[in-house]
C-alpha cells in the first residue's frame, strides 16, 4: 500500500465524482471494492460495466446486498448523490449533465459496447473537469482508454488497476498504453485510495506541500 | 513521520489554467445555445429542450470530423449550407433500433395487452419516433400472429425523413437477422422468423404484406400536434433525450391522442412518475413501462 499513504495533490481539491470502467472480471473486482467503502462515502461513484443487453442487472442487487453504501441502477434525470454507487443500465449509454443529473442514450455501440465507458468518461470530464477521478479496472477490450485520456486532459486524476493484478489485463493495459495514469493500484488498494482522496479534499491540514 | 518514498507526485494543471478552463467552457456553452437557436430559426427543428450532454456529444463529434475550430464556425456552415445541416440532423436523431428490441416487452404486449385490444372492432396504433421502422414491423408481425392485423391501422412517425424512407423500404442488413430471430423467439413468436423475410445478397426485405396497414408520416413531437383517437401509442427511448419540461409536453400530447383506456408504452428506463400527467394513467405492466389512460379524466 506504499503508493497511497500520502497522496499528493499540489492544492486542496474536493472530488465530486468517481467514474469506474470495468468489463470482464468485474464481478470479483467490484465485490472487493464496493463493500469496503463506508456507508456515507462522500463522493458519488458511477460504475460503467459491460453487461449483456438482456441482463436483469443482478450484479447491482448483489452488490447492494453485500455493501454498506447504497448501490443502484442509474435512472434518467436522477441527481448524483453522496453515499451512492450508480451502475449503468443494460443496453443504455450513460451521460452526465451540467446540473449533475444523469442522461441516458441508446445511440450506437461504442467499442462494441453499450453502455460504453468512453461515453460516460468523456461526458463526466466535460462536466467535472479537475474534480473527477477516472478508474479503469479489469476487462478484455480497450473501451475507456480514450475517455481516461480526456479526463486527464481536463485536469482529473486517473487511476488504472495494475494489469498484473487484474483478472483480465486487456483493458488496464490498453489504458496505460494510451495515457500515463497518475496511479497504478492493486485491487485491494482501491477502496482505501478512494477514502483517502475523499478526506484529502476535506481536511486542509493534511495537505502536503508541492514538489516533495 | 511521512516517508517521502511513499509519495506519488501528480502533474496537475494550476490555477491560471483553471481560469482558461472556465473561459473556454463558458464560450462553448454560449456557442451551443446560439447554434441550437440558429437551427430553430432557420430550419424550425427545435433541439433547445433536448438533453444537453447528448446534443453536445453529437455536435462536437461532427465538429471534429469536419475539421472545424469551434461551434461558431459550425453555426456559419449551418446557416449557409443546407446539406451540412441535414448531415447534422442525422447526427442529432438517434436511429439505432432492432427488431423486437427488449423481447420481454413484446411478450408482455402479447400476454397482457392483446387480449384487451381484441375487444375492439378496429384498432388505431401510433408508433411515435419509429426511426428506421424495425420495431413497427415487429409489432405488425405480432398483431398478424394474434389475428388482429387486418383490423389495425398503424401510424408510424418520425421527424427524420431519411429514416422514414428506410422504414418504408423495409430492407435491412442481413447480418442482424441472427439477433432478430433470437429476439423474435424470446418475444413469444409462434412461427419461424424466416417466413417474414426474403434474403438477397447482404440484405433482407421484409414480407410486403407487413406494410399493408402501416402509414409512415413525418411528425415532430416537439413542434407538431395531437394525432387523434389512438388505442395504443408506442414511444420507446425517445423521451430520454428530452428535458423534463419537454417530456411533460409530449406526455400531454400522448394523453390527448389516446382514447379513454388507451395504452401508452415507453422505453425500459422511461417513466411517467415525474410528469404532471401521471395521475391520468395507471401502470399496467410496471417492468415493461406499459401504462393505461384512466377512462375518467377527473381521476
Amino acid at each position: 500500500m506504499g503508493t497511497i499513504t500520502g497522496a499528493l495533490l499540489s492544492k486542496p481539491r474536493v472530488f465530486r465524482c468517481i467514474a469506474i470502467g470495468v468489463s470482464a472480471g468485474g464481478m470479483h473486482a467490484l465485490s472487493t471494492i464496493i463493500p469496503a467503502l463506508p456507508k456515507d462515502f462522500p463522493i458519488p461513484i458511477v460504475v460503467i460495466q459491460h453487461i449483456s443487453p438482456l441482463s436483469d442487472n443482478y450484479t447491482t442487487r448483489y452488490l447492494d446486498s453485500i455493501s454498506r453504501i447504497h448501490v443502484k441502477e442509474v435512472d434518467e434525470k436522477e441527481r448524483l448523490r453522496r453515499g451512492t454507487v450508480y451502475t449503468a443500465p443494460p443496453n443504455y449509454h450513460v451521460l452526465v449533465e451540467e446540473d449533475e443529473t444523469f442522461s441516458l442514450s441508446v445511440e450506437e455501440r461504442i467499442n462494441f459496447a453499450r453502455p460504453s465507458v468512453d461515453v460516460f468518461f468523456e461526458s463526466a470530464a466535460e462536466v467535472y473537469g479537475d474534480s473527477l477521478i477516472g478508474v479503469i479496472l479489469t476487462g478484455a477490450n480497450s473501451d475507456g482508454s480514450k475517455g481516461l485520456k480526456k479526463i486527464k486532459e481536463e485536469g482529473g486524476v486517473i487511476v488504472v488497476q495494475d494489469p498484473q493484478n487484474a483478472e483480465v489485463e486487456g483493458m488496464p493495459k490498453a489504458a496505460i498504453e494510451t495515457v500515463t495514469p497518475h496511479f497504478v493500484l492493486k485491487l485491494d488498494e482501491l477502496a482505501p485510495f478512494f477514502v483517502k482522496m475523499a478526506k484529502h479534499g476535506r481536511k486542509k491540514t493534511e495537505l502536503i506541500p508541492e514538489n516533495i | 513521520m511521512i516517508n517521502k518514498k511513499e509519495f506519488v507526485s501528480i502533474d496537475i494543471p494550476d490555477f491560471e489554467d483553471d481560469f482558461q478552463f472556465g473561459w473556454k467552457k463558458e464560450n462553448e456553452k454560449i456557442e451551443l445555445d446560439l447554434l441550437l437557436e440558429a437551427i430553430y430559426q432557420k430550419y424550425h427543428y427545435d433541439f433547445k429542450d433536448y438533453s444537453r450532454a447528448h446534443i453536445k456529444r453529437r455536435v462536437l463529434y461532427r465538429m471534429r470530423i469536419s475539421n472545424m475550430e469551434n461551434l461558431s464556425q459550425m453555426q456559419h456552415q449551418i446557416l449557409y449550407d443546407r446539406s451540412f445541416f441535414e448531415t447534422l440532423l442525422m447526427d442529432l436523431s438517434i436511429n439505432v433500433t432492432e427488431m423486437f428490441r427488449d423481447p420481454s416487452f413484446y411478450l408482455a404486449i402479447r400476454k397482457k395487452i392483446i387480449p384487451q385490444l381484441k375487444k375492439y372492432s378496429f384498432i388505431k396504433l401510433w408508433h411515435a419516433g419509429c426511426a428506421s421502422g424495425e420495431e413497427v414491423y415487429s409489432m405488425a408481425i405480432l398483431l398478424k400472429e394474434e389475428g388482429l392485423y387486418s383490423r389495425t391501422q398503424i401510424y408510424a412517425t418520425d421527424f427524420n425523413t431519411i429514416a422514414l424512407q428506410k422504414a418504408r423500404s423495409a430492407i435491412y442488413p442481413i447480418d442482424m437477422i441472427k439477433d432478430y430471430t433470437s429476439n423474435y423467439q424470446k418475444a413469444g413468436g409462434i412461427n419461424s422468423f424466416a417466413e417474414y423475410y426474403t434474403a438477397k445478397y447482404d440484405s433482407v426485405i421484409l414480407d410486403s404484406t407487413l406494410k399493408e396497414r402501416i402509414v409512415f408520416a413525418d411528425h415532430n413531437l416537439v413542434t407538431d400536434g395531437v394525432f387523434g383517437e389512438m388505442n395504443l401509442i408506442l414511444c420507446r427511448n425517445v423521451l430520454i433525450y428530452f428535458t423534463r419540461k419537454l417530456q411533460n409536453r409530449v406526455i400531454k400530447l400522448f394523453m390527448e391522442s389516446l382514447t379513454p383506456s388507451g395504452f401508452l408504452c415507453l422505453g425500459t428506463k422511461e417513466t411517467l412518475q415525474f410528469s404532471e400527467y401521471a395521475q391520468f394513467f395507471s401502470s399496467i405492466v410496471e417492468k415493461e413501462k406499459i401504462f393505461q389512460r384512466k377512462p375518467d379524466d377527473n381521476a
